[in-house]
C-alpha cells in the first residue's frame, strides 16, 4: 500500500521535468535568472582549476597590487596573488561550506521536526522548549559557540567543525517549520492506516512523513545556503572561520586589505560583490521557489 | 615553562577541576545572586566587564531599528501599494540586495567612502548620550547606518507582504465599496493591522542585534558587546562566553514581552479579549 | 662606570648606531625625527593608539608590549637604555652606579626625594623588594623574570639612597637587564600588604599619575607634579586608545583621532598614510630586535631527521621574500641568528654563501626536494602552527605555505589566538611553528639563549639537545675578545643552521608612524623601549 502511494508520485515527475523546468522560468523569470547564476557559480567553483586562470595561492611579487587588466582581471593583492582566481576559488570554498552546512543542518532539523510532531506529546514538548531556547540566539552567537567549544578539525580541506558551527544554528529554524508541515500530516488518514498496518515509526517517519515535507524543505535548503555562505563569511572575516591562504571571501576582506583602499580598491571591491552576488542569488532563487512551489509558505 | 603543575593549579583555581554538575549549580547558583563569576582572561567580575559594554551596543541597536523603521515602513507600503509596477520591482531589489550585502563590507565601504571624500572619521571613544550626544551620535550612526540596512530590508519586506495581504481582505473591499478616499483606506484600515507582523520582525530582529552586531563592532572598532564575545571567545573565557550568551537570552526575553504589549496596545481584539 | 666587558665593542655599536641613525634619519620620507630638539612647550593631551590590550598590570609577569606602552609612564626603573646612544644605558631612579671589575657587585645611588604617587617616599628597601619579588616572586605571583635574576645571589640595602647587588656568576649582560624596561620598582608596603597587587592597581613613581581604565576602551594618565625630573613631563595627559582592528587603527591615525602608534606598521599602511597625509605625518624606520623563526618540532617524525628539516629550510627563497614581505609586512632583512648591522652579526657577503640564504633558489631547492626523497618523505604534508596576528604572522605564513608547496610539500596553514598559540608551542603539540624571538637589545648571550638545548632552555620550542650547541654556547659567552668572540658565534651558527632545529625566517622592520606635531619621543630597534612619554612634548 505503502508502494502505491509513493510509486504515482516518482512516475509522474520523471517525464514532466523538462517542461516544469520550462514553466519554472516563464513564471519566475527572476528566479530563473538568479538560477543562472548559481549554476555559474557552481561550475567556477567545481571546475575552478580549469577556469582559473591563475592559481590561488602561488605568490607573484613581481605583479604586487596590480589593478585590473587582461592579465589580472580583478587585479592582485599585496602578495600578488589573483583576485579573480582566487574569487572563483573562494566560489568553491563559500559553495562547499554552505552546501554542506545548509545540507546538514536542514537532515538534522527537518528529522527533528518530523520526529517531534510525529511523537508528540512530552517528547514534543520538550524538543521544542529546546528549540526555542536556540532559537532565540543570533546565528552568529550560535556559531560562534560552537567555534569557541570544539576548535578546529580539518578532513579533506574542508574544516568539520566550522560546518558543523555553521550547521547548528539552521537546526532549529528547519526543526521549527518542517514540525509544524509534519502535523498536518500526522492527521491524514493515511498515517493513521499505516500505524494500524503495524509499521514502525522509523519506516512511516521515513516512508510517509518526510517526502510530504519536502517542499518546504527544498525552500529552506536554498534559502539556508544563503546564510550560510554569510556566516562562512563573516567568521572567516573575524579570523575564526577558514584561514589563510586558503581563498575565501571573508577571508579576502579580512586583515590589512582595507589599507590599500586608494592603492588598490579592487582588493576589497570583487571579494564584498561575490559574496553579495552568492548571498543575493540563493535568497531570490529560494524565494522564487517557494513562490512556485507552494505560495502559502514562509520561511 | 608551563608545568604540570602550573596547569593544575590554574586549573584549580579557575574551578574547571570540579564535576561539570557541580560546575553548573554553581553557575545557577551565581546567576540566581547576580554573581556570574569572573573573567577567566581579565579577573575581573564578568558583570563590570559586560556592564561597560551593553550600553553602547544597546544604542546602536536602538539607532538601527529607528532608522530600520523609518525607512522600512513607507518603502514597504508604497512597494505593496503599487505591487507589481516597476516601482515594486525596484524597492524589492533594494530589499532583496539589503539581505545579500554583508553589513560588514557595508561599514568597511562607508568608513572609507567618509575617508577618501570627507578625510573625515567618526570618533573613536565611546562618549555616553547624556554627556556629549553630538560625539555620541557621530560615532554611533555610522554602524546603525551599516546594519540598519539589512534591518530595514527585512522588515521592508515584511510590511509590504502583509498589506498586500491585508488589502485582500473584506473590510477593505467594503470601504473601497463605500467609495473612501484610496488614502484614507489604506491609513485607516490597512496600515493598523499591517504592521502588527512588522512589529514582531522589529522586535525580533533588535534583540538579534544585540548580539549580531559582533562583525560590524569589529569594523568599526566599537567597544561593544560583540567585540567583548569574539575576544572571549578566541581566548577560551567560558565565564565570559556563558555571561554574555545568558545576557543576550535575556534581551530576546523581554524585547518578546514589550512586543508582547505593544501588540495588546495596537490590537484591539488582544486588549479586549482580556476583558 | 664600568663596562670593560663591552669595550671590545663599543666601536662597533658606536659606528651601527651612526649607521642606523644615518638611514633612519633618511627615513625615506623624513628626516627630522620626533626627537629633533626645539624649545619644549608644557601641556596639551597625547593620544595615540595601542594595538593590544593588557590583561593585567604587572611587568614583572607580563612579555606583551600591551604592557609597557600603557604603564611605563606610570613606573620608573633602576636604568633605562639611553636611545639617543643606543644600546648605552642611562640612569633612571639609580643617580649613579658603580659596577666592581670582577662583574661580581654592582652598587646604586638612588635619586633623593622621590615619591609614589601615593605620597610614600622611594627608599632602597622598595628596589629590594621589588627585585627580590622578580627573581624570587612568592607563591601565587608570577614572574617571567625569574631567569633573567638567576645569578644574582642577595640584595643589600646599607642606606635608604644606596642598593647593592652581589652575584653568584658574573654576567656581562647584567647592566642591560637592570636597564630593561620591564623592571618596574613598586613600593614595597605595597608588596608586603598584597604580593599580587600590582596586577590590579597601579602606584609608581613615574612621570604621570593613573587616571583611569575603561576596559577594551582606553587608558588615561595624568601628569605628575612631583615627578623627581626637573620640568617633566610636559604633557599634561596622556590617552592610550586600545584598537586591536588594524584597520581600525590605520583610519584613526590618518583622521587624526590617534598621533601615534609605537609598535611598528607594516610598509603598506606606512605608505598609505605618507600618501595621504603627506607631511603631517612623520615616518621613523629601524632594523627591529624581533626575528621570527621556523621552527620544527624535533621529537615528532618525520621532523627528528635532519634531511627533512634541512630541505625546508632550504626551500625558502629569503631572498625574494625580504624584497616582496618588506613591501607590504613588517618584516625586511634576510639574516642569521644576529640582528643583521649589529655587530656580531654575520656579514651580509658570508651569508649569500649559506644555503637557505643565498641567490640561487632553483639549486637550493633541488637539493630540497633531494633531501625529502632521500628522507623518504618527497609527499610531506604537515600544519603549521602560527600565531593569529596580521602583522607579521598572516603574511609569513602565508609565504610559507607558498614556499614549501613549490618542493611538492603540502602544509595547512593554522592560526591561533596569542594564549592558545603560546600553549601549544610550549607544550610541544605542534608539527612546525612559526616562532619569534622578542629581544630588546643584541647582546649575543641574550639573541642566541633561545638556541640552546631544551633542558637549558625551556623556550627552545624545537625541543631538541645538542650538547655541542651548548658548548659553543659558553664558550662565547666567556670570551671577551671581540675577534674570537665573533668567530665563536659563526661556529654556533653554522651549526644552528646545519641542524636546522630552528631557523631565522626574516628579520622585521619597524616604521613607527606619528603626527608631525608629537615631540621629544625617541626612535629605537625595540617596541619595548623608551615608552614613559616624560620628554614627550605636542608642538601645536
Amino acid at each position: 500500500m505503502a508502494g502505491a502511494v509513493s510509486q504515482p508520485n516518482v512516475t509522474y515527475a520523471a517525464p514532466k521535468r523538462r517542461s516544469a523546468l520550462a514553466m519554472f522560468c516563464l513564471a519566475q523569470p527572476l528566479g530563473a535568472v538568479s538560477g543562472v547564476a548559481i549554476l555559474i557559480m557552481l561550475f567556477g567553483g567545481v571546475f575552478a582549476d580549469f577556469v582559473a586562470p591563475y592559481d590561488p595561492l602561488t605568490i607573484d611579487f613581481g605583479a604586487m597590487l596590480a589593478p585590473p587588466s587582461w592579465e589580472h582581471w580583478m587585479g592582485t593583492d599585496a602578495f600578488g596573488r589573483d583576485i579573480f582566481s582566487r574569487v572563483i576559488y573562494g566560489a568553491r570554498t563559500a559553495l562547499t561550506i554552505g552546501f554542506f552546512a545548509s545540507l546538514f543542518g536542514c537532515v538534522s532539523g527537518a528529522m527533528i521536526g518530523v520526529a517531534s510532531a510525529y511523537f508528540g506529546g512530552r517528547v514534543d514538548m520538550v524538543v521544542q522548549r529546546f528549540i526555542d531556547v536556540m532559537l532565540s540566539f543570533p546565528i552568529i552567537v550560535l556559531a560562534l559557540v560552537v567555534v569557541a567549544m570544539l576548535g578546529r578539525n580539518l578532513l579533506g580541506g574542508i574544516d568539520i567543525n566550522l560546518v558543523f558551527a555553521i550547521a547548528i544554528p539552521i537546526v532549529p529554524k528547519v526543526a521549527r517549520v518542517v514540525r509544524s508541515a509534519a502535523l498536518s500530516i500526522r492527521e491524514m488518514p493515511y498515517i493513521d492506516a499505516a500505524r494500524a498496518a503495524g509499521f514502525g515509526h522509523m519506516r512511516i517517519i521515513l516512508r510517509h512523513m518526510v517526502p510530504n515535507v519536502a517542499a518546504p524543505f527544498l525552500i529552506m535548503f536554498t534559502a539556508f545556503i544563503a546564510q550560510a555562505i554569510l556566516l562562512e563569511a563573516s567568521l572567516s572575516f573575524l579570523g575564526l572561520g577558514v584561514t589563510e591562504p586558503t581563498p575565501a571571501w571573508g577571508l579576502m576582506l579580512s586583515g590589512n586589505a582595507s589599507d590599500f583602499y586608494r592603492e588598490a580598491p579592487w582588493m576589497i571591491l570583487f571579494p564584498g560583490l561575490a559574496i553579495s552576488v552568492a548571498v543575493f542569488a540563493f535568497n531570490l532563487f529560494g524565494d522564487s521557489l517557494r513562490d512556485w512551489l507552494d505560495p502559502k509558505f514562509k520561511v | 615553562m608551563v608545568t604540570q603543575e602550573t596547569i593544575d593549579a590554574e586549573r584549580a583555581r579557575l574551578g574547571l577541576d570540579r564535576p561539570l554538575g557541580v560546575q553548573f549549580a554553581d553557575w545557577m547558583v551565581g546567576l540566581v545572586t547576580l554573581d556570574l563569576g569572573k573573567s577567566m582572561w581579565t579577573d575581573r567580575p564578568v558583570t563590570e566587564e559586560i556592564g561597560l559594554r551593553l550600553e553602547l551596543t544597546m544604542q546602536v541597536a536602538i539607532m538601527a531599528t529607528i532608522f530600520a523603521v523609518l525607512i522600512a515602513i513607507p518603502l514597504g507600503t508604497i512597494s505593496a501599494l503599487f505591487k507589481d509596477t516597476w516601482v515594486d520591482y525596484a524597492v524589492r531589489l533594494i530589499t532583496i540586495a539589503g539581505l545579500a550585502v554583508p553589513s560588514f563590507w557595508l561599514g568597511m565601504i562607508i568608513i572609507l567612502a567618509l575617508l577618501y571624500w570627507f578625510n573625515w572619521l567618526p570618533p573613536i571613544t565611546y562618549t555616553p548620550i547624556y554627556v556629549d550626544p553630538v560625539a555620541n551620535i557621530s560615532q554611533l550612526i555610522w554602524p546603525a547606518l551599516a546594519v540598519g540596512y539589512r534591518y530595514s530590508a527585512v522588515v521592508a519586506r515584511m510590511v509590504r507582504s502583509s498589506i498586500v495581504e491585508v488589502m485582500k481582505e473584506d473590510y477593505i473591499r467594503t470601504a473601497r465599496a463605500k467609495g473612501v478616499f484610496e488614502k484614507l483606506v489604506v491609513a485607516r484600515h490597512a496600515m493598523r493591522n499591517a504592521l502588527l507582523p512588522a512589529i514582531t520582525v522589529i522586535g525580533l530582529e533588535f534583540a538579534f542585534l544585540i548580539g549580531g552586531l559582533v562583525v560590524t563592532e569589529q569594523v568599526f572598532n566599537l567597544n561593544g558587546l560583540g567585540k567583548l564575545f569574539v575576544q572571549a571567545v578566541s581566548r577560551n573565557d567560558f565565564t565570559l562566553i556563558q555571561a554574555i550568551v545568558m545576557l543576550i537570552a535575556v534581551v530576546f526575553i523581554v524585547t518578546n514581552l514589550i512586543v508582547d504589549l505593544l501588540y495588546a496596545l495596537f490590537d484591539p481584539r488582544i486588549r479586549l479579549g482580556g476583558k | 662606570m664600568n663596562q670593560n666587558h663591552l669595550s671590545f665593542g663599543r666601536r662597533q655599536f658606536l659606528q651601527t648606531t651612526a649607521l642606523a641613525a644615518a638611514t633612519a634619519g633618511l627615513g625615506l620620507y623624513d628626516a627630522s625625527p620626533a626627537s629633533a630638539q626645539a624649545a619644549p612647550k608644557r601641556g596639551g593631551n597625547f593620544t595615540f593608539a595601542i594595538s593590544a590590550e593588557t590583561p593585567h598590570y604587572d611587568a614583572h609577569g607580563s612579555d606583551t608590549f600591551a604592557t609597557l606602552h600603557f604603564g611605563a609612564p606610570f613606573y620608573s626603573t633602576l636604568l633605562q637604555f639611553n636611545l639617543a646612544d643606543y644600546p648605552k644605558v642611562k640612569g633612571d631612579l639609580a643617580a649613579s652606579w658603580d659596577v666592581a671589575a670582577d662583574l661580581m657587585t654592582y652598587t646604586f645611588k638612588l635619586t633623593p626625594n622621590v615619591t609614589f604617587h601615593d605620597g610614600t617616599a622611594l627608599t632602597s628597601a622598595d628596589v629590594k623588594a621589588t627585585y627580590d619579588r622578580m627573581r624570587n616572586p612568592p607563591t601565587g605571583v608570577v614572574s617571567t623574570r625569574q631567569a633573567t635574576f638567576i645569578d644574582i645571589d642577595a640584595i643589600e640595602t646599607p642606606d635608604p639612597l644606596t642598593v647593592v647587588f652581589k652575584m653568584k656568576n658574573p654576567n656581562p649582560a647584567m647592566l642591560e637587564h637592570f636597564a630593561s624596561p620591564w623592571n618596574w620598582i613598586y613600593a614595597a608596603k605595597d608588596l608586603a600588604a598584597n604580593p599580587n597587587g600590582p596586577r590590579t592597581a597601579i602606584n609608581g613613581t613615574g612621570p604621570f599619575r593613573f587616571g583611569e581604565h575603561v576596559r577594551g576602551s582606553h587608558i588615561t594618565g595624568a601628569r605628575n607634579d612631583k615627578y623627581f625630573r626637573q620640568g617633566r613631563p610636559y604633557l599634561d595627559g596622556f590617552r592610550g586608545v586600545f584598537m586591536t582592528q588594524p584597520a581600525a587603527m590605520m583610519n584613526a591615525l590618518q583622521g587624526g583621532q590617534v598621533l601615534a602608534e609605537f609598535r611598528g606598521i607594516s610598509p603598506a599602511e606606512r605608505d598609505r598614510l605618507v600618501q595621504v597625509m603627506g607631511d603631517r605625518v612623520r615616518i621613523e624606520e629601524s632594523s627591529w630586535t624581533l626575528n621570527l623563526m621556523v621552527v620544527f618540532n624535533t621529537e615528532k617524525k618525520p621532523f627528528d631527521d635532519v634531511r627533512v628539516r634541512r630541505a625546508l629550510h632550504l626551500a625558502i627563497d629569503r631572498r625574494a621574500g625580504a624584497q616582496g614581505l618588506a613591501r607590504t609586512a613588517t618584516l625586511r632583512d634576510a639574516g642569521g641568528l644576529i640582528r643583521p648591522g649589529s655587530p656580531f652579526a654575520m656579514k651580509d657577503e658570508d651569508l649569500l654563501k649559506v644555503p637557505g640564504f643565498g641567490r640561487d633558489i632553483a639549486a637550493a631547492r633541488n637539493e630540497a626536494r633531494r633531501l625529502l626523497r632521500e628522507a623518504g618523505v618527497p609527499n610531506l604534508t604537515f600544519v603549521l602552527h602560527n600565531r593569529n596576528l596580521a602583522q607579521p604572522y598572516t603574511p609569513a605564513g602565508i609565504f610559507l605555505v607558498d614556499q614549501w608547496r613549490q618542493i611538492g610539500v603540502n602544509v595547512e596553514h593554522r592560526q591561533s589566538e596569542t594564549s592558545p598559540y603560546l600553549a601549544g608551542m610550549s607544550s610541544g603539540n605542534f608539527d612546525v611553528a612559526v616562532d619569534f624571538s622578542n629581544l630588546f637589545m643584541d647582546e649575543p648571550s641574550l639573541a642566541l639563549a633561545k638556541y640552546l638545548s631544551f633542558n637549558k632552555a625551556p623556550e627552545n620550542r624545537s625541543r631538541a639537545i645538542d650538547a655541542e650547541m651548548d658548548r659553543l654556547y659558553a664558550a662565547q659567552s666567556r670570551e671577551r675578545d671581540f675577534q674570537k668572540r665573533f668567530d665563536l658565534i659563526r661556529q654556533f651558527e653554522k651549526r644552528a643552521l646545519d641542524q636546522a632545529y630552528q631557523v631565522p625566517l626574516l628579520w622585521w622592520h619597524r616604521i613607527v608612524p606619528t603626527h608631525r606635531t608629537v615631540m621629544g619621543w625617541q626612535m629605537s630597534p625595540s617596541h619595548n623601549l623608551g615608552q614613559d612619554l616624560a620628554d614627550v612634548w605636542l608642538n601645536t
